[in-house]
């Protein structure tokens, strides 16, 4: 290991072209949310063409950069300890999410634990919600906002008591294709980790059926208090986490047809399944808190 | 490109420094990287202080001279903008990137082309920032730019924000991307990158302190992620976060911010703690004093960080048992603080001194840092606070920290490693011209803010009673000063960019210690293509 040479990879163009990808996303971004959502927006013509370009130059930039990744491992030129980089900054990475993850949590606590106790004249507040919203009770699932506007809970065991089975099973298919990659059983592999595809991809059908039924019968939207924000930021996010994964794993399901990986270098195949299982454990904490309790 | 490097047997036969503008451009190197970020900064720190100087121009005098006050908000929000997440957060990652591979026996940053990412967003998150003041200041109509203050409060920044609040927001999307890959390579090059022998205890503090920062900043921005977010489905979504009509709350935006706002604050001065540790114990001559309680005190810091945000907020209502709690753990800081300024003094008590200017910049960062940090602890006490609060007293105490603190540490790394990065001296007479005339006008420029403050002047307004009319005449003053002065530096990093001046030996300061210093000046495109053996 000390007197291996270092691996230091060669220029490449991507970075760049990423950060003016995602530098038109961010305008034309701001400009298409504004145009499509404030009535009083000036009709422009840039926002939303602007958005869309730069969302696509980013995605190719990113599949071209990978690209050359890949080029280069397959080609036999990543050392072990870029390998050891690689899987630590996968890590790190997982724990920003988790961080990201943790601010969403951490307002729900400080709504339910705090915020609506408050409201609702505890502590010192009683002349606060006197004078302001004396009619306005704590509850969670807060069903009747200070302002009067009413909602109805999701329930936890329905669609979301599903969810949580697929998303639990998907995790069990995964680490099964996992110990069949270690052992170099191809055929184990390939059927198990296209289970959890699949897997996923019902997940998502489900979320979006259960998003439907908030919305049309529950009167459950992202404008119905601090409850629908807190489920549809939180269930959200979660939903674009999973649909990565999903993606993630598809790729490298595509990569072991193609034999990339063996039993010692399978960075990016472990990497996909440390993500899902990351998404599966913020699952559990969501149908947890967010759900059932 | 890095095609064609696929089909390459030995990869070694591409060592050579690329040349042009795709050397900087699509750079891989930790070098010229670190190069990029550390002009971008400097850059970012002559524009936020231009900003400031439209403030001081404007509190020159009593009344309203120069600019409106609704224009007057937005220089206060960018100025802060700018410096904290412009200036001091990339000065201090170009300082990681050029000297952790160097300090450590690395041949690069562990993931260099991520590396480069992290850099080449920041001059167009940058460019949307600073395009909202252009427009405000240029454009049709003059289009507010952010004018709620550095800390975007809710709901000045939702329900009331300008039009230019939700590219501000992504504009902080895209530097929050920039410093996690940013924390991520360090740490992994930390923990993956180490030469045989390079022991976590072996480790110069300037890596110590980097990498608790960059555990520190993948923690906390996420979470600055989350506040924008939130902000953005508050303001175009119909979302409750941060409005009591519907169960929210808008000091729940405060807490949200100051999870990440108060461990921000260490990240912008921990590097600077790794700085100052380097440099006094090569002019002292003498090994740093407490070495592992360094590392220890630094580890301290920033867990703590964690748990003292709410002493941003002691004024906005909170239980009594929160603000003691918050008041306490904010006191608690001050041990291994105090223990870091002890070990420094230690270091250079019988030391044989010399002070050249790094030592300059070092000692005057021990002295007024100590300063800033005293106030701190005054503010922490939440009863005085409630006088304190929102005051010029305030201000003073963070642009001590700040200015004399992280921006002084970071002056002290400049002409401390100028030498190896340019293998130029920098200009003793124009350096010293730079360090005098800093030293004088900072302390000009903030330290009556003391007393304007503690006589009760509120921070963020265009105007002022006329008794704080002497002081803010001077505080002006010191300000221009203080401005100018930074042309200095401008021309000795000029000089040595350009080369000119006296060539430095591979190791220039007699008493330094270290890998850096073991390697030609200026430093080699490639080093350690082999690992150095650590004894």
């Amino acid at each position: 290991m000390a007197t291996e040479k270092y691996y230091v990879p060669e220029s490449s163009p991507w970075p760049l072209t990423a950060s003016i990808g995602l530098f038109m996303t961010a305008i034309g971004g701001a400009h298409f949310i504004q145009q499509s959502t404030m009535a009083d927006m000036e009709p422009s013509f840039f926002g939303k063409p602007l958005f869309f370009l730069g969302l696509t130059w980013l995605l190719i930039v990113i599949a071209l950069w990978w690209r050359d990744t890949i080029k280069e491992s397959v080609g036999g030129l990543h050392s072990n300890q870029l390998g050891g980089s690689y899987r630590q900054g996968m890590l790190w990475f997982i724990f920003s999410e988790v961080m990201f993850f943790a601010a969403f949590f951490g307002a729900m606590f400080y709504t339910r634990w705090l915020i609506l106790p408050w409201l609702s004249g505890e502590g010192s507040n009683a002349m606060t919600h006197e004078l302001l919203w004396p009619n306005f009770q704590a509850m969670w699932p807060l069903t009747v906002t200070p302002a009067g506007d009413t909602t109805q809970a999701m329930g936890a065991w329905g669609l979301p008591a599903i969810n949580t089975a697929i998303l639990l099973v998907s995790s069990i298919t995964l680490t099964i294709a996992h110990h069949a990659l270690l052992e170099g059983k191809r055929g184990t592999l390939i059927a198990f980790q296209a289970a959890t595809v699949v897997l996923g991809i019902i997940f998502l059908f489900l979320q979006v059926e259960e998003y439907i039924h908030a919305y049309t019968e529950l009167g459950l939207t992202l404008d119905a208090g601090i409850y629908g924000s807190l489920f549809f930021l939180l269930t959200g996010f979660h939903g674009a986490h999973v649909t990565i994964g999903t993606i993630f794993l598809f790729v490298t399901l595509l990569r072991v047809i193609k034999g990339h990986f063996d039993e010692e270098n399978n960075f990016a195949w472990e990497a996909g399944a440390w993500y899902w299982h990351f998404v599966d454990v913020v699952w559990l904490f969501l149908f947890i808190t967010v759900y059932w309790l | 490109m890095s095609t064609a490097a696929a089909t390459h047997d030995d990869h070694h036969d591409h060592h050579h420094a690329p040349t042009g503008l795709k050397r900087w451009l699509f750079s891989t190197n930790h070098k010229d990287i670190g190069t990029l970020y550390l002009w971008f900064s400097f850059a970012m720190f002559l524009s936020g202080g231009f900003l400031a100087m439209v403030i001081r121009a404007e509190l020159l005098e009593p009344g309203m001279q120069f600019v409106d006050p609704e224009f007057f908000n937005q220089m206060t929000t960018v100025h802060g903008l700018v410096m904290v997440f412009g200036a001091v957060m990339p000065a201090t990652v170009g300082l990681a990137n050029w000297m952790i591979p160097l300090m450590i026996g690395a041949p690069d940053m562990a993931l260099p082309r991520m590396n480069n990412w992290s850099f080449w967003i920041l001059p167009f998150a940058f460019a949307i920032l600073i395009g909202s003041v252009v427009m405000s200041a240029f454009g049709a109509g003059n289009p507010s730019a952010p004018n709620f203050g550095w800390t975007f409060y809710a709901p000045l920044s939702t329900k009331y924000g300008p039009a230019s609040t939700d590219l501000f927001i992504l504009s902080v999307h895209m530097m929050g991307i920039s410093s996690i890959m940013g924390a991520i390579n360090v740490v992994v090059t930390v923990f993956n990158m180490r030469a045989p022998g390079m022991t976590l205890m072996k480790m110069p503090l300037f890596v110590w302190t980097w990498l608790i920062t960059a555990f520190l900043l993948i923690a906390v921005i996420p979470v600055l992620a989350g506040a924008v977010t939130m902000m953005l489905t508050d303001r175009h979504f119909g979302t409750s976060f941060f409005d009591a009509a519907g169960g929210g709350d808008p000091v729940l935006f405060q807490h949200v911010f100051w999870f990440f706002g108060h461990p921000e604050v260490y990240i912008m001065i921990l590097p600077s703690f790794g700085i100052v540790s380097a440099i006094i114990p090569a002019f002292a001559r003498k090994p740093l004093f407490g070495y592992a309680s360094m590392v220890y005190a630094t580890a301290s810091i920033a867990l703590l960080s964690f748990v003292v945000w709410a002493h941003h907020m002691f004024t906005v209502g909170m239980p009594l048992a929160g603000t003691l709690f918050f008041m306490y753990m904010t006191m608690l800081i001050s041990v291994p603080t105090g223990v870091k300024v002890f070990n420094w003094v230690a270091t250079m008590w019988r030391g044989s001194m010399t002070f050249e200017l790094p030592m300059k910049w070092a000692i005057a960062f021990v002295v007024l840092f100590t300063c800033g940090g005293l106030s701190g602890l005054m503010l922490a006490i939440t009863p005085v606070d409630f006088q304190y609060h929102d005051t010029y007293f305030v201000v003073a105490h963070f642009h001590y920290v700040l200015v004399t603190g992280a921006i002084f540490s970071i002056f002290a790394a400049a002409y401390y490693w100028l030498p190896k990065w340019s293998g130029i001296m920098p200009n003793k007479t124009l350096g010293e011209l730079h360090f005098w005339n800093s030293l004088i006008s900072a302390n000009l420029l903030f330290f009556p803010m003391h007393f304007v403050g503690l006589a009760g002047m509120p921070r963020r307004y265009a105007d002022y009673a006329l008794q704080f009319a002497d002081y803010n005449f001077w505080i002006s003053i010191g300000g221009f000063w203080f401005g100018l002065s930074q042309l200095l530096f401008l021309a000795v990093a000029v000089l040595c960019a350009l080369k000119k001046g006296e060539k430095a030996p591979a190791k220039p300061w007699e008493g330094a210690e270290g890998l850096e210093w073991e390697v030609p000046s200026p430093a080699p495109f490639h080093t350690y293509d082999t690992p150095p053996v650590v004894k």
